[in-house]
């Protein structure tokens, strides 16, 4: 089977021109996050690790077939504190996915826990496979 | 592949990540301190300091803190742990499409201040973040000298 799940940031050319707002918020330096992606027969599960983010500041939405995760880690930090060294550096986590058809985005479901987002996306009744009796006759 | 907090922008964060996977791949030999702190590691950390204490931040998500093995020893902050895969085995039922998060041991050490007292460390857990506050030494806080 085919990745059902691919990073639109690969596609290039092809992604339809960002608008405005699009363009805006790109421009803010944002980590992506890393992933893993699995598929069973029920449907997809997907975790991205997201430090420093809070329920409140998760943002996962499905605009028509691209489904996006937008997040934005609170770092306990002191305000005194001077930076000695950094590898973390952007607060904001940003990814993009796009869904193919026969998953269900309306039962898309989402937990938070640690720091990892664990969505799971089912696949649509009809998309599930199905055991085709073979009669003898 | 480990889990990278890295910057990455528009076209190019497909490229940085295909890059973070040849950086394992080819890891350069030379490193520019006795204990350098690699760039792609885990858990990510960021160090500051304040008046009081140092500060180390390790963005560590998916952990179980009773699990962590945190010390403190000569000088050294050690922060040691596991973090397991969550990804299934791949059969007939299951297909993986990416494992990029990172799995296995762990381990990263960071060099402490000569000022910093291993006496007085605080850590704390938090969405994925551990947050340790090593203090530093009453002596050597700045001190606001009368002249009389």
């Amino acid at each position: 089977m085919n990745t059902q799940l691919q990073t639109s940031e690969s596609q290039g050319n092809t992604q339809p021109a960002p608008n405005r707002e699009d363009t805006q918020r790109r421009e803010q330096p944002f980590v992506v996050p890393p992933v893993d992606v699995f598929e069973n027969e029920s449907g997809i599960t997907l975790l991205a690790d997201l430090p420093g983010v809070s329920r409140d500041r998760l943002g996962v939405r499905v605009d028509g077939e691209n489904l996006v995760i937008e997040a934005t880690a609170q770092t306990p930090q002191p305000q005194d504190m001077q930076l000695i060294y950094g590898e973390a550096q952007y607060p904001s986590y940003r990814r993009q996915f796009t869904l193919s058809r026969e998953l269900d985005a309306s039962r898309i479901e989402a937990s938070l826990k640690d720091g990892v987002l664990k969505l799971s996306i089912p696949k649509l009744e009809e998309a599930k496979p199905r055991r085709v009796e073979v009669r003898v006759g | 592949m480990n889990a990278s907090f890295r910057p990455a922008a528009d076209m190019f964060s497909e490229l940085n990540r295909l890059q973070d996977v040849l950086d394992q791949v080819f890891r350069p030999a030379e490193r520019s301190s006795i204990r350098g702190l690699s760039g792609a590691s885990f858990p990510v950390i960021n160090v500051g300091a304040t008046p009081d204490a140092i500060e180390v931040m390790a963005l560590a998500p998916g952990l179980d803190p009773g699990a962590l093995q945190l010390t403190v020893d000569r000088g050294l902050l050690i922060i040691a742990g596991e973090r397991k895969s969550e990804v299934p085995e791949p059969g007939d039922a299951t297909s993986v499409y990416a494992q990029e998060r990172f799995s296995g041991n762990f381990r990263r050490v960071v060099s402490l201040p000569d000022d910093a007292d291993p006496g007085k460390v605080d850590a704390n857990y938090r969405d994925g973040i551990l947050r340790v506050t090593v203090a530093k030494r009453e002596s050597s806080k700045p001190r606001r000298i009368e002249v009389s």
